[in-house]
Formats: structure tokens, sequence, C-alpha cells
């Protein structure tokens, strides 16, 4: 597959569309820094001298929705990051451009939810910039955050568990190419509720559902998992949803992943609104939910401590690692077997 | 919507299925030779292998895919009139989104015509393609007419009706059951039953199978679409194999009647005839494609430009095995071409250009010929 001259949608989705863009245009100029990890692990976000450090940029539409808006979207999605390789979040940079004619009373609401959502993640928003284009220049409004954190304070911790049941533990942070055939695979609650809240309220599409959007940091989930220890790796199924996530955990650690869709939590709302338009749920994106892997040893106690917390409840264990293969593969609720492929693209645009 | 979905859940309830599973198994244990099993439906491929069906059956029987996809068995020669006519008369082509993708006889589809100035133009509806005739009146339009019995009667309202002025039709339609009948006349392939479709025997009614039963009577059972369907589908198939008693049977009892949906039909038969017609892959059918009765003929876009339909042997790109998947004398992973030259983004062959073709079902789903059993 060529890259086109331009850039689509679907590069900016999250699946493999975007993944060839970021190998072949981003990489080629930007990698080869030497850092604990660098941009080539293409993870949740990278570490230099101890130092955790994630960016993002927000643009959803629209910018509040059923369960949350832009800025508790910005801080929730940049700690999580944080969060997923084994950091704790401290603290955090806001940069938003703003398009000439929004209401300062959409701003006003933004920001507040931007200081509630920080204090629920124990993060400072220490600096910050704004700027504004002329209207039509872009939609509203779009949020960066970026987030500092250091060593989660569990992580070693977490880590001496781990090599209690692996013979050689060749990593120091919790990437994507760390599973092990034997391990578990942990999915936190419920998935697409994020994806279909915010098409309910889309212009054109709109439709009734008491969905709302999952939107929150994952702070608790993680400190009980880290706690309980025995955690390999740690993604949250945003863009491109759980069927990006497994299948860029397998193709980094090589191995296969098996997992089973009886045990797949997705409201009956969720899937209903999927099966009318022609949605796939593995594919929809989430923002308050993480996929854990951890050694199968320690999987049910981690599942339980999980299910303690808030946002926990619904946790399951979906599947495992596997070394027949290396792809990804669903048995289905009628026993059969069918193949995971990676998405090309989110199926909903402009979710986050 | 929630109603409806209650409903869908049990259809794919997994309890249900294993308990269908085991009695499949068990049946086949007494069928000591290998049974195969043909459904002529693209949605029923999709559930087949969506849901994995062909991973829980046991080892000799297997389900394999016919010709289920209009997009597939449209003839090549259709494609190339149609661009070459509307090239030459200047002509708007309104065509669905899976037919555009598809190739003539020199690799050329509707959509790379555009390049050679073609004014193509993809809706989702025929209501759609009445919109635009009307807003674009100073154009005159042709309407690419592909699909089976399903949606046909569509059009034949329409043109009772009486459609914009500036609209004629190309008739590709093709009515399905005389291509089971065709099939059990098959000598190379033993096919031992027949999933039998749906949608198109709500339309056509189970009647009209009768006739090539009565010459060849195999196990048809009408099948619906969700997997629990198509496992009792199955079972219903192999009980009759087990007690050798064939007959046609209704599974699919929420929506196939034996007399079918006869408005529709006889909508559709008001404005066309059958007549015998050329399926890609498999060649000249007596009485399978709809052609407009002659009174029609001032909007048939045939009659108009003395255009002949093909009734020759169709072409297929070197190297693909569609012919064969099209009457299921083998699977898309037996083609050199499947997902190295031809995948969905740039197909080669027919089945990998719409979302009914079975190469395209397959491509969609990565099936790898490892996964397809224990």
């Amino acid at each position: 597959m060529n890259l086109p001259r331009r850039i689509k949608m679907e590069h900016g989705a999250g699946g493999s569309a975007m993944q060839q863009l970021l190998r072949e245009v981003v990489l080629k100029r930007l990698g080869g820094m030497k850092a604990e990890v660098p941009l080539e692990e293409l993870d949740d976000a990278g570490v230099y001298n101890g130092v955790v450090l994630s960016t993002d940029s927000y643009t959803v539409k629209p910018i509040f929705f059923p369960g949350g808006d832009i800025g508790r979207l910005a801080v929730a999605g940049t700690v999580n990051d944080i969060l997923m390789i084994g950091g704790g979040p401290r603290a955090l940079a806001l940069a938003m451009v703003i398009e000439e004619g929004l209401e300062v009373e959409a701003l006003e609401r933004v920001l507040e939810s931007v200081s509630k959502t920080a204090r629920e993640a124990g993060v400072q928003v220490i600096t910050g910039d704004t700027k504004v284009v002329e209207r039509g220049a872009l939609d509203k409004i779009v949020v960066t955050t970026t987030g500092i954190g250091f060593r989660h304070r569990l992580l070693d911790h977490n880590l001496r568990i781990v090599r209690r049941y692996r013979e050689k533990l060749e990593f120091n942070w919790l990437l994507d190419r760390n599973l092990r055939p034997g391990d578990k695979i942990i999915l936190t609650g419920y998935i697409g509720d994020h994806a279909i809240a915010l098409l309910s309220v889309r212009e054109g599409i709109g439709f009734k559902t008491s969905v709302e959007s999952d939107v929150a940091p994952l702070n608790e989930v993680v400190e009980r998992a880290l706690e309980v220890g025995g955690v390999v790796a740690m993604k949250d199924p945003t863009r491109g949803g759980l069927a990006n996530l497994l299948n860029e955990w397998a193709e980094k650690s090589g191995f296969g992943i098996k997992i089973y869709e009886e045990r797949i939590p997705i409201r009956d709302e969720v899937r209903s609104a999927c099966e009318y338009l022609g949605l796939d749920p593995l594919e929809l994106g989430n923002e308050g939910k993480a996929v854990i892997a951890v050694v199968k040893e320690k999987a049910e106690e981690v599942l339980e401590a999980i299910r303690e917390t808030k946002l926990g409840r619904n946790a399951e264990i979906i599947g495992e690692v596997v070394g027949e293969h290396d792809f990804v593969v669903m048995e289905t609720v009628i026993g059969g077997l069918r193949v995971i492929p990676q998405p090309i693209g989110d199926p909903v645009p402009r979710i986050c | 919507m929630s109603n409806l979905f209650e409903l869908l859940k049990q259809y794919r309830d997994p309890v249900l299925a294993r308990r269908l599973i085991d009695r499949i198994r068990a049946l086949a244990k007494r069928l000591e030779e290998r049974v195969l099993i043909m459904h002529v439906c693209g949605t029923h491929e999709w559930t087949i292998t969506h849901y994995g069906i062909r991973y829980v059956l046991p080892e000799n029987i297997e389900v394999r895919a016919g010709p289920g996809c209009p997009v597939c068995i449209l003839p090549a020669q259709d494609i190339d009139t149609v661009i070459d006519l509307a090239l030459e008369e200047r002509l708007s082509v309104i065509a669905y989104g899976d037919v555009s993708r598809a190739r003539g006889t020199m690799g050329l589809s509707l959509e790379d015509a555009r390049s050679l100035g073609l004014d193509l133009r993809i809706v989702y509806s025929l209501q759609d393609a009445i919109t635009i005739a009307k807003r674009e009146s100073n154009k005159r339009f042709l309407f690419f007419g592909v699909g089976f019995d399903t949606t046909c009667p569509s059009t034949a309202y329409m043109v009772l009706k009486g459609p914009p002025s500036n609209m004629m039709f190309y008739s590709c339609y093709r009515y399905v059951p005389p291509s089971v009948g065709w099939l059990l006349e098959l000598k190379d392939l033993e096919i031992e039953g027949f999933i039998t479709p749906g949608h198109s025997g709500t339309v056509t009614g189970m009647e009209p199978y009768k006739k090539y039963f009565d010459r060849n009577p195999k196990p048809m059972v009408f099948s619906g679409f969700e997997p629990i369907d198509v496992l009792i589908s199955i079972l219903m198939i192999l009980r009759q194999i087990v007690k050798r008693e064939y007959k046609i049977e209704n599974e699919y009892t929420r929506s196939v009647r034996w007399e079918g949906n006869t408005i529709a039909m006889s909508t559709a038969l008001r404005v066309f005839k059958l007549e015998e017609g050329l399926w890609r892959g498999i060649g000249v059918i007596e009485g399978s494609a709809f052609e407009f009765k002659e009174e029609f003929s001032s909007i048939d876009a045939r009659r108009i430009y003395g255009l002949e339909k093909p009734l020759k042997e169709d072409y297929m790109p070197s190297g693909c095995r569609c012919a064969d998947i099209i009457i299921g004398k083998t699977v898309p992973t037996e083609c050199p071409l499947y997902m190295q030259a031809c995948t969905p983004q740039r197909p080669i062959g027919p089945c990998m250009v719409s979302v009914e073709g079975t190469c395209r079902i397959w491509a969609e789903h990565r099936v790898l010929s490892q996964l397809l059993r224990h």
C-alpha cells in the first residue's frame, strides 16, 4: 500500500493507516534519539531520564457530549497515557487554539472541567498557551495537553512480583512488547460507550440513548492493579478500540492473543446501536478503560482488586496471550473462531 | 430497537448454539462420508465466517459458498457495454457503490472510467437515483440495475409509477431459483444439501424451487441470517440426509412463505419477463434474467440502442479463480491471487469487489486456511 500524497481522515484514526504514516513519514525523520523509552516504541508515552512525557491534542466533536467534554477528555487522556506505561502523573501543560467567536461561557465550562478532572487525577496545570484563529480555521477549540510524571510508586513493587513468575525480565516499564504466552488479559469495563455517546449527539446521526461517555482518569484502577502486582503491560483502548490495541500488542510482542466474545463487557444499548449503525464495538474508542496484561498466576487477584474500584466494577478477564500464532483471534459466542484484524482507522472520526 | 435486539440475542445464544453443535456432531458421526452443503447468499457467507461456524462443524461436514452475490455474477461484458454506451452517448451512469468497482473485460471499472470522462453517480437507493435525475433534468441518466429478485421488484414498482423522463435502465437483474436448479445438475460437484436464501426466498417464495427439487431431490432449507438460524438449518439438512427423506423445509418461518411475497413478484413480472441470462463464472441459465417487456422499450437501454445481451462465456482475469469460487468448487484461500495481488483495496476478481463476495468476506475476516478447523 503506497501512501497517498495527501493526509486523509484515516491517517489520524489510530489504526493501520496511522501506524503507516508514523513509520513512513514521522519516524524516518524523528527517530533515533536515545531515551529510556524512545519514540520508536510508539507507546503511550516516552521516558527520558526517569521523566515520563506524553502529549495529546483533542479535537472532539461536539466539545460537550453526554458524560463529558473536551476539558475532561484532555486531562484524562494524557493522564491515562502516563499511567499506562507505569508512570505516576504529576503536572500538565495546557495549550488551547480557539476559533474566533467561541462563547466565553463555553471556554469557562471547559476550564472548570479541566480543573475538576485535574484534581481528580492528582495533577496540576502549571503552564499553558492560548491562541485564537479566525472563524472557520478550526472547529471551536483544539486543546493540547502535555503531561509529565515519574516512575509510579508501585511500579517496582509490581515488577518484583512479575519477576517471581518470569525468569528473564528484560523490561523496566510497562511496554506493549512485554507480553508473553500465558499472560491473561483484563479489560476494566464496558467498551464502546464513549464513541456511541458521541455519535448519539452528532448532527445527522443523532439517536436517543442513555449511554454516556466513560471519560475518566484511571489512577485508582492502575493503583490497585500495581499494588497486587504482576502487571506486564497496560494500554487504553482509545481510537481503533480493543481491536486496534490487541493488534498493536500482538505485533510489538510477536505473540498471538485469543479473546472470548462472551466475556467482553458491552452494554446492550451499545450493541444495539452498533447493530443499527453497522459498527463493530471492538473498533470503537474508549476514554476511561484500560486493558491490562497480567502474569497468569496473579490475574484473578488483580481482577478482584480492580473490581473493587469505582471504574473497574465490570472488569473481566477477556483472554490470554498465546504462542501458537501471532495474530488476534476471538472465540465467538457460538464457539467458532475468527481473526480480529487491525482496523484501518476508527470508524467514528473525531472522538478525542 | 431494543425489542428487536432482545429477539436478535436469542438468535446468538451461546447455550443454544452449543446444544445445536452437539446435535450436529452426533448426526455427523452417523454419516461416514463427507457432506458438502452449499448456501447461495453473501449474507449467509458473512454470518458463517463472522461467527466462525466452519470452525465448530465436524470434520466431515463442509459448508461452501455458491453464487450469492449479484456483483460477482454480473457479466464483465455488461460493464464494458455500459461504459462504452455512456461515453459514446454522453449518458450519466447511476450505480451502487459495489457495482462501480467491478472490472470489465479490459480491467476497466466504472470508477476507473471516470478518468475517461464518465459521469458516474454512486447511490445507496433507487430513490436517490430518481432525486438526482429530477434535479438535473438537463442530463440523461442510465441506471445500472444489478441485483437479485430482492432488488428487482422495487425497480419495477418505480417503473410502473413512471420514472423521470431523462432516466433509462440497463437491467442485469437475476432470478435466483434457476441458479439453484443449475447447481443441482452439476456433475463434478456432489452437493448434498442447500441452505437456500432467506432474503431472496422471502420474495420468490419456496414454490419456484419445487420443479428443480422434483428433478433432483436434495435437502433444501430456507434459512435466516443469524448464527442460530444457520446452525438449525445445517441440523435440518443433516437430519434429512440421515433419514434419507429429502424435502424443502423452512427454518426462516419469520420471513419466508411457500408462495413468497406475491405482490413484489407480480410487480416485478408486470415489468420484466424471465429470459435466459449469463452468470459470470457459471454460463447461461434459462429463465434467470429479468428483461424488460416490450411495452417498456422506451426506458430499456438495450432496446433503445440495439444492444445485444452477452450470452457467450465471460472473461476472468488470468490466475483468478473466481469462476470456481462462485460455484463453490473451491475456496478463496486456494486462489493464488487471494490476499497477494487481489485485496479489498485493489480487487482483481469480482468476488473480491462486493461486500457480498466470498473473497471479500474472507479477506475482511483475514481467513487463513489453518484456522478453518481445529
